[in-house]
């Protein structure tokens, strides 16, 4: 059964049903997560931070939310 | 006194670079960097996740950030995580991992040569992880790194100096400066890098598997600060012959 | 452990030496120089022709241990001969007694005001010698000059003919911490020719000498063979020996070595073996290498640009203001010197030159904590 207002999108390798039009930035509110600390790939191309509130999701897109953690 | 190390632009007064990884509590980062003076630290990337907290809460402001690429098995991917990080917005240093074998974790020299070429070519500063091994030290140094990063002994071993000679070479042949990375674990053997002529060391695991993480930081930072003291002092009793140092003035010159 | 030094050096084969340093290789050689704790054999492989290409490598060893042991300390001592008169036939010393020349006895007053001359000069370090003369520079006559001049030295030696071991406990007594002796050459058939006549031609108990003075209680014993009677790799051999053999059987004394080389003298003697410079560059690096704990001393003999270059090299004390003229600062007679001083650089200028190579003079090494300083008149 088709459903036309979401969308089967990839976040950090797991699949996951959006709802049609979000924006990353609304995704990463959804996830919780601050936009300011993180970095967005968007099918291997990064999406530079002033485009998250712009730019809607598509289907079957892969999302990356990269942010630092700690490390040597 | 004026002893700056100067790198990516910067100069900076302390010669000990720490981590982030591995402490029992991320909340012990910032008494680590206030304990060693430290004003280079390094970061890892991964995938947020639910209960991910990224680490730049815990980060003093002022600091200059090094993200590194571990994680990355090619130089593809190292590439790929160095813009990554830059698009974070902290700056363009990153510190290039490349280690596909998971059971030594020694880092792919010839994937990090190619990944330094690609980057420094980008505007990155870059800070490559490599053995001690002059053939790629130089290669990485010839793509543009702004220095070289060899290991003492394998990450998180806190063997110390095991690749002692080879980092010697390194000092004695190489023209960018000489970060000692990985595997000091006792403020003595990161003494010992610097008084060898090395000119800075990167402490992770040495201080974030202490039991009192700022103490240990402050006893690497007064290491490193000592060992830099006696290089620039000049130690008298250098086996000159060994070392194949510069000779001054001939003894028996006056002979004929 | 051989009974004595005699015993030991008897065991070594003259012959078979010289057919071992002809087969020294630069194998050899290398080894020696990195050698921990080199051995007798890495000694001879130093003092070898296989050596003498990797003379300046040597230097540089000798300098890097002279550092590491002496940092940049040189001890300034100075000679004061009490007296001449001397009974020996030695034909290479200008104090023979077949050289006809007018000998001076100081009496102990006199050689107390010349003693304290020396002590305004600033010297804290000061070495008595005479000639051989039992009767009238007997132990007694020695240990009442010392007894007078030592609350105003740091330390007194003494460089006279070989005595009993009760004199020389005697002579610790009396204030004295170094003893010279030495045995000229370790060839005891040479030695015989060289020493016809006289107390001194009795080549064991001179070369025995140096360890009665060491059971005695003295702190420091000085050797040294003269370099020029006998080729280096056997004089030169058995000096090292000597000293290598001492530290090892009284590890309390501190052992030291002088590099007397023959110049020439009243009278005529010719030199059998004469040491050229880069031989005796060679010799003095050896030792040193071989001897790192040990003092090496070289006396104003050889002139001011060698002994300035042997500093920087491995030489850490020398003397300064030097006379062999019997009493010297304040009685001028003029008598003939024992040798012809070829540097006779006062302390001052030996202290400034010193300084200008890098190096500091040190006038006193070791002072006795316990023992009253006289006051210095002023």
């Amino acid at each position: 059964m088709e459903q036309r207002n979401s969308l089967c999108v990839t976040v950090n390798g797991q699949e996951r049903q959006v709802v049609a039009g979000m924006t990353v930035e609304a995704l990463l509110h959804e996830m919780q997560v601050d936009p300011g600390r993180v970095v967005v790939e968007r099918n291997l191309v990064i999406l530079p931070s002033a485009e998250f509130a712009r730019v809607p999701l598509l289907d079957g897109d892969s999302i990356e939310v990269i942010h630092f953690v700690g490390g040597g | 006194m004026n002893d700056f190390f100067e790198i990516g632009g910067v100069q900076l007064k302390s010669r000990l670079f720490v981590g982030t990884g591995k402490y029992r509590s991320d909340d012990l980062i910032p008494a680590v960097c206030a304990a060693s003076g430290s004003e280079v630290i390094t970061v890892a990337m991964r995938r947020v996740d639910g209960s991910g907290r990224g680490i730049m809460g815990h980060i003093p402001s002022g600091m200059h950030l090094l993200p590194n690429t571990s994680g990355a098995r090619t130089a593809e991917e190292a590439v790929r995580l160095a813009r990554i990080a830059k698009a974070a917005g902290c700056g363009n240093w990153i510190k290039i991992e490349v280690i596909s074998d998971s059971r030594r974790l020694l880092p792919d020299g010839y994937a990090t040569a190619r990944a330094t070429e690609i980057l420094a070519g980008e505007g990155f500063v870059v800070f490559p992880y490599i053995n001690a091994d002059l053939y790629v030290a130089r290669a990485c140094a010839d793509a543009g790194a702004a220095c070289v990063m060899p290991l003492a002994a394998p990450i998180g071993t806190n063997r110390g100096l095991r690749c002692r000679e080879m980092i010697g070479v390194l000092i004695d042949e190489m023209k960018v400066p000489v970060v000692v990375d990985a595997g000091l674990g006792r403020p003595s053997e990161a003494c010992e890098a610097m008084e060898m002529g090395a000119d800075a060391c990167l402490v992770n695991t040495g201080i974030a598997s202490s039991g009192d993480a700022p103490a240990m930081a402050r006893a690497f930072a007064l290491a490193v600060e000592a060992g830099r003291a006696a290089w620039l002092a000049g130690p008298g009793a250098a086996r000159s012959h060994d070392e194949g140092a510069a000779a001054s003035s001939p003894l028996t010159g006056f002979l004929r | 452990m051989a009974d004595s030094f005699e015993q030991y050096w008897a065991g070594f084969d003259r012959a078979q030496r010289e057919r071992d340093v002809e087969l020294m290789t630069a194998q050899d050689v290398r080894g020696a120089l990195s050698a921990e704790n080199p051995s007798p054999r890495d000694f001879l492989a130093l003092l070898s022709p296989a050596a003498a290409p990797f003379l300046e490598d040597m230097a540089r060893r000798a300098r890097e241990l002279t550092t590491r042991h002496f940092g940049y300390a040189v001890n300034i001592f100075t000679p004061l001969y009490i007296s001449d008169v001397c009974t020996n036939h030695c034909r290479y010393c200008g104090f023979n007694a077949k050289n006809r020349q007018k000998r001076t006895h100081l009496s102990v007053e006199e050689a107390v005001r010349e003693a304290m001359a020396i002590r305004d000069e600033g010297f804290e370090e000061i070495l008595l010698l005479t000639g051989e003369a039992p009767r009238l520079s007997s132990p007694q006559y020695i240990a009442d000059v010392v007894r007078r001049i030592r609350g105003h030295f740091a330390s007194i030696g003494i460089e006279v003919y070989s005595l009993e071991e009760r004199d020389y406990r005697m002579l610790v007594e009396a204030g004295v911490s170094s003893m010279t002796m030495f045995q000229e050459t370790y060839n005891p058939e040479l030695y015989a020719w060289l020493h016809p006549a006289g107390p001194k031609s009795n080549y064991s108990y001179r070369l025995n000498a140096p360890e009665r003075a060491c059971r005695a209680g003295m702190r420091s014993v000085g050797l040294g063979a003269l370099l020029g009677l006998d080729r280096v790799e056997h004089d030169g051999f058995a000096t090292g020996l000597h000293a290598w053999w001492l530290q090892r059987r009284y590890p309390g004394v501190d052992i030291a070595v002088s590099i007397p080389r023959i110049c020439s003298h009243e009278g005529s003697f010719d030199i059998p073996h004469e040491l050229d410079d880069r031989r005796f560059v060679q010799y003095v690096s050896a030792l040193r290498i071989f001897l790192p704990r040990a003092s090496i001393t070289c006396s104003s003999r050889e002139s001011a640009d060698m002994r300035n270059h042997l500093v920087q090299i491995c030489v850490n004390r020398v003397s300064a203001g030097v006379s062999t003229a019997v009493g010297g600062r304040v009685k001028l007679v003029e008598t003939p010197p024992q040798f012809d001083i070829t540097d006779s650089r006062s302390m001052a200028v030996m202290e400034q030159e010193l300084a200008e190579l890098g190096f500091q003079a040190v006038l006193k090494d070791w002072e006795d904590p316990t023992a009253d300083r006289a006051e210095v008149s002023a």
